[in-house]
């Protein structure tokens, strides 16, 4: 299974990574390695076979829409890099 | 005997008794602690003064008849990847190192009601992904039995502290075999629960489908125990079951005469250790001598499990590392170029090898293209997997196997990603299926190294699966602990 270094690229930028030349190669052969290792799920055949995303079946858990009282708005900015009045302060999102 | 050597049960006893006091038993474990932590480098950050406040309220509350029931007054170690209020939980990353939890995970929530008492937190890999410990960003755990080797991971530190005599119960998490095989590298007793059985609420998620958090200890008895200060309903948990717990400890002392214990061949392949494998001969001739019925079985997909596991895991792990953006918690770069730049900078640098591996090869399985082949394909395998053990279980209340194919290996012994994750081979089909399992240790490896026994059951199996777990330790020979033996430490 080949992955061109591109691919590395678009999958980096997907995760919101970056990489050196150097890392890319280590990345591109480990995602070869596994890939290569996981051609062996092919052997079993799942043709008529439902996914399991989740392993107790359970289907949309509901509560009822009541207003609860939230944690402070101090506890939860207490751990942001940046803030300012109750806000989170990010670089400027709209050129 | 020294109180920090005391079994959580005996603790119980004793501080019913008020033959010892929580506040000398705290002490005592800080002084263990600061005796042995330098070469064990268990803990990421050690709560003494809180801890001793808290002892104190304890023996004042039991001094006036209110104590908050027979844990009131036990310490615990908890990994460093569950929520303390007030206590910094890093997860052993940079991306986290100066994160305080605004509130509490509801396994502290109930240990608080309980009077157990948080001692300190234990190191890990990197967001619980590694097998060794030596992925945290802050420091690689040493094995009490002999410092040159690695503890197992992810709930190394958590392992290796219970092992050292640091407490006698500890929480670990086990997404793969986390708190299994680091215990069965450590000689202690560790225990997945069933999926479900524990809320997640205040785990930070690694795979959300497979993530338990589970107690580690001495003994099958104190595991029995600790089970039963950390299971039950929580509403802020949607995977968490609603239903009848039982009392874990009626398992201890049951008779297994006539259990029906099943042996899978693949379990038995290449990779496994020599005395790993005599191991497990002599607990299946215990288990016969005891009158259970073992037989040798089949998982005819167990081949394809640690694939699976590796797709499926790692694609919810980059969906839920998604968060660490450096806005709301956590780290954020200092130089960037801009809103985008600063998300990728702050990722770069916040962010381990290991755990940038799993969320290239998470994202890669779930791009367009490839979604099918790997991801939607690793998930129908999951399916298959599930029912090859319903058939097994329709045959045998429990399943045995060895734990891990080896000892504990060597420090920087396996440096190929590959290899680390094969040592997770005999674990994670427990995950990928949602069974409870435990590992026991069983035996000394010809150099001296604890070797443990894994006991798998259905889902909420745990009664029959502890019943099964203190014949086998209660007929096995005590392995001890080096922390007592003046052995690895």
């Amino acid at each position: 299974m080949r992955v061109p270094i591109s691919e590395v690229e678009k999958i980096a930028a997907l995760s919101r990574l970056s990489f050196s030349d150097q890392e890319k190669r280590q990345y591109q052969h480990h995602l070869e390695e596994v890939l290569k290792t996981a051609q062996k799920l092919d052997e079993l055949d799942t043709s008529g076979i439902k996914p399991t995303a989740h392993i107790q079946g359970i289907e949309n858990v509901q509560r009822a829409d009541v207003v609860k009282e939230s944690m402070d708005n101090e506890l939860l900015t207490m751990n942001a890099p940046e803030k300012e009045n109750g806000c989170f302060i990010v670089p400027k999102v709209v050129e | 005997m020294k109180a920090y050597e005391l079994t959580m049960k005996q603790m119980m006893d004793a501080l019913g008794k008020k033959e010892l006091s929580a506040y000398e038993l705290v002490t005592s474990l800080i002084g263990r602690i600061e005796e042995k932590e330098p070469g064990v480098k268990a803990l990421n950050c050690v709560c003494a003064d809180e801890a001793i406040a808290q002892a104190k309220a304890s023996d004042e509350r039991r001094a006036g008849g209110k104590q908050k029931g027979v844990f009131d007054g036990i310490p615990v170690i908890v990994k460093d990847n569950i929520c303390t209020k007030g206590v910094k939980t890093t997860c052993s990353s940079k991306m986290l190192e100066n994160f305080v939890p605004p509130y509490d995970a509801h396994v502290i929530e109930l240990f608080q009601n309980k009077g157990i008492i948080t001692l300190a937190k234990s190191n890990l890999d990197e967001f619980a992904m590694g097998s060794s410990t030596e992925n945290s960003a802050f420091q690689a755990s040493a094995n009490p039995w002999d410092l040159r080797r690695v503890p197992g991971g992810s709930s190394g530190g958590s392992a290796a502290a219970v092992s050292a005599g640091f407490s006698s119960f500890a929480l670990g998490s086990d997404t793969g075999g986390s708190i299994r095989q680091p215990a069965s590298y450590c000689g202690v007793v560790g225990l997945k629960p069933t999926y479900g059985a524990v809320s997640r609420y205040g785990l930070v998620a690694f795979a959300s489908s497979l993530d338990q958090i589970g107690p580690l200890t001495r003994t099958v008895e104190d595991a029995a125990f600790a089970m039963g200060t950390i299971y039950g309903y929580d509403k802020r948990d949607s995977t968490s079951m609603n239903i009848g717990y039982p009392d874990y400890t009626r398992a201890i002392g049951k008779d297994i005469k006539g259990m029906r214990i099943g042996l899978p061949k693949e379990y038995f392949g290449a990779g496994l250790d020599s005395d790993v494998k005599d191991a497990v001969d002599k607990a299946v001739s215990t288990m016969q001598s005891l009158g259970a019925i073992v037989e040798e079985t089949a998982l005819p997909t167990f081949a394809y499990a640690l694939l699976s596991y590796y797709i499926i895991s790692s694609a919810e792990a980059t969906s839920n590392l998604s968060r660490y953006d450096g806005v709301k918690y956590g780290y954020r770069a200092k130089d960037f170029d801009g809103i985008v730049d600063m998300y990728i900078q702050t990722r770069n640098e916040g962010f381990g090898p290991e755990v940038k591996r799993r969320m290239m090869l998470g994202n890669y399985v779930l791009s367009s293209g490839y979604y099918d082949a790997y991801y939607l394909k690793a998930l129908k395998v999951r399916t298959l997997i599930k029912q090859d053990f319903d058939r097994l279980f329709e045959k045998y209340d429990c399943i045995l196997s060895p734990t891990a194919p080896t000892p504990a290996f060597f420090a920087g012994e396996k440096s190929d990603p590959m290899q680390m994750y094969l040592t997770d081979i005999y674990t994670v089909p427990v995950n990928i299926a949602g069974l409870t399992a435990v590992s026991v240790p069983c035996a000394l490896s010809a150099q001296g190294l604890p070797i443990g026994i894994q006991l798998i059951a259905r889902p909420m199996g745990e009664e029959t699966m502890l019943s099964v777990a203190y014949a086998l330790e209660q007929t096995s020979p005590a392995i001890g602990a080096p922390a007592f033996a003046g052995g690895g430490m």
